[in-house]
């Protein structure tokens, strides 16, 4: 499923003296198969952004009560809005929106805090349940098996897990729960809202391990709303930046970095790498990378080569 | 003096199976005015250490003190009115819904006069760079300012020991940032005693001192560069090396004769000059 999103906007509290013009004319394509970052600081607009794409914001004329207003004589109107995700019109009030949260799935930020059932199976089994349409059955066997599937895809045992109490569990593995509970329906697109924050350093890593382990087979889009720019650089097909409601630069890790201060004038940080290639640069040396740890070793030890 | 003092503290949670760790024969020095990191993996104990120096824990064996005050339920107040915590999550930390009465709210508690808890507002929202935040609704604060308003909050007890529990592990880099300069300055200006407790590597270099626990137990300590030299046995208690640290191994892995730092200047000088030197020969 591809998202495409033209001319969006949103404001929260519209009306009153709180509001807030979250979007401003937004205009982003993402194509399935992608594993794809978004950035930006607090209140630069990503969750609004993200919050829409599977209809938990929505756009007015999808609800059922909007009516379309007459345009004042001599005022051009805005350009409409568009919102697609594959086959779904999120513009459309006749939507199927519980069919389209079906397909795209959504892990909220410290998604641990929200494990509520006595065990790990019961808890995940809730979104399997939750989703069913109306008439459609799942026999205790299926709904058993597609547990399990999501458990071991986290990197759980699903069979040791399954009887256990999610309050019993680590940090790490509740939040591997958690994003079990939401692919165990089989998204084809998974939106994660900083997943590995405030795990310590290994488990930031193993989350990021079992993305991919995701992407590709199990959900074929990955969308990550991260604050880390080394996690954006080192797993990222192409990433987006926020600055305030409108997105200021969309590119490929590799070529994002490479405008460095672009970032640093929006007031964000840049890649421990990004950074040793300016000071290098400063000193005279281009490095050209892609900004991954491995990729930036490997050319500054070829210029060695290169040169000894 | 010590501002804080383990020793051979005994410490087991009483829940079967509720933490893979026991404390046993713990011993921990804080000097005063000290800064100390404390890291560890996820259940290491850090926590447990921070909840044991303000008696919201209390040891089965052992003597802990906080500037010679023996820890005992009899001087549990006066303790605390020593050692303040800041917690992870800036929600759970709020109390009242305007910054100024959330600030007043352990002050109040301890019955200062009223003249008084006013001085101390002002200079705890002075110390965090938050006055213009007095009479601002909590609710509609960041994360980082919340985070600074529980700091504030602490700091109107006046507290001479100062804990932070992960407490930038839930804010954006503009917030760990606003937290982590404020927490420095207090060190330095206030002579504030500091024990940090983080994942961050980043931040546990800005220590004066370090140290790694494991399952309940002390299982390093130095400087921050000290720690970081021994990296394999780092990785060994589940932790890694900073970025820059493993950018440097790997270069030295690939020939370079890199040594380790955790400056960027300094690293780029050296492969600046590992690069020019390859050139002349």
């Amino acid at each position: 499923m591809r998202i495409q999103c033209e001319h969006l906007s949103y404001t929260y509290n519209a009306g009153s003296p709180f509001a807030v013009n979250a979007l401003r004319d937004v205009s982003l394509t993402i194509e399935e198969g992608e594993f794809f970052g978004i950035l930006g600081h607090t209140g630069s607009g990503k969750s609004t952004f993200v919050q829409h794409l599977n209809g938990l914001l929505r756009l007015p004329s999808s609800l059922k009560k909007y009516k379309p207003k007459k345009p004042k004589k001599g005022e051009t109107p805005p350009p409409a809005p568009v919102l697609r995700v594959g086959d779904y019109d999120l513009t459309d009030k006749k939507t199927d929106f519980r069919a389209l949260r079906k397909k795209v799935g959504m892990v909220f930020q410290y998604p641990e805090y929200q494990l509520f059932a006595e065990t790990v199976e019961k808890d995940v089994a809730f979104g399997l349940k939750n989703f069913l349409q109306k008439g459609e059955k799942l026999s205790e066997e299926e709904i058993k098996s597609a547990v399990s599937d999501a458990l071991s895809i986290v990197g759980l045992d699903g069979r040791e897990m399954a009887v256990r109490s999610p309050f019993d569990l680590s940090g790490g593995q509740k939040r591997r729960v958690a994003i079990a509970g939401v692919i165990v329906t089989k998204p084809e697109i998974l939106i994660l809202d900083e997943p590995a924050a405030g795990l310590d350093p290994l488990g930031k890593r193993e989350v990021m391990e079992l993305l991919h382990n995701i992407h590709g087979d199990w959900c074929k889009t990955v969308l990550i709303v991260s604050h880390d720019m080394d996690e954006i650089a080192e797993n990222c097909t192409r990433a987006a930046v926020f600055s305030e409601g409108t997105v200021a630069m969309c590119a490929p890790p590799a070529e994002l970095f490479k405008n460095a201060e672009a970032l640093l004038s929006l007031g964000l940080d840049i890649p421990l790498t990004a950074k040793l290639v300016l000071a290098l640069k400063e000193r005279g040396i281009d490095v050209d990378c892609d900004y991954t740890t491995e990729d930036f070793i490997a050319k500054v030890l070829a210029l060695k080569g290169g040169r000894a | 003096m010590h501002a804080i003092e383990f020793r051979n503290v005994d410490f087991a949670y009483s829940e079967e199976g509720q933490r893979d760790f026991r404390i046993r024969q713990l011993n921990f020095t804080v000097e005063e005015g000290e800064f100390v990191a404390v890291l560890g993996h996820n259940g290491s104990g850090k926590s447990t250490l921070a909840r044991l120096t303000n008696g919201i824990l209390i040891p089965d064996g052992g003597e802990i003190r906080v500037f010679d005050t023996l820890l005992t339920e009899k001087h549990l107040f006066d303790v605390r009115k020593d050692v303040g915590v800041v917690f992870q999550n800036p929600d759970n930390q709020t109390v009242a819904s305007i910054v100024e009465d959330d600030v007043a709210f352990g002050a109040e508690n301890v019955a200062l006069p009223r003249e008084e808890i006013g001085r101390r507002i002002d200079f705890a929202l002075h110390a965090v760079g938050m006055e213009e935040y007095r009479h601002a609704t909590v609710a509609r604060l960041s994360g980082g300012q919340k985070q600074r308003i529980a700091i504030a909050g602490v700091l109107a007890l006046k507290p001479r020991v100062m804990i932070l529990d992960e407490s930038t592990a839930m804010l954006d880099p503009r917030g760990r940032r606003e937290i982590i300069d404020v927490v420095l300055r207090l060190n330095k200006e206030e002579k504030i005693t500091v024990v940090l407790i983080t994942h961050f590597m980043e931040e546990a270099l800005l220590a004066d001192r370090a140290v790694v626990m494991n399952r309940g137990e002390i299982v390093m300590e130095g400087t921050p560069a000290e720690i970081f030299e021994r990296h394999e046995e780092l990785l060994t208690y589940n932790l890694t090396l900073p970025r820059i640290g493993t950018i440097c191994k790997r270069l030295r892995e690939g020939g370079m004769s890199v040594t380790d730092t955790l400056d960027i200047a300094s690293l780029a000088d050296e492969i600046a000059s590992n690069l020019k030197g390859g050139n002349a020969s």
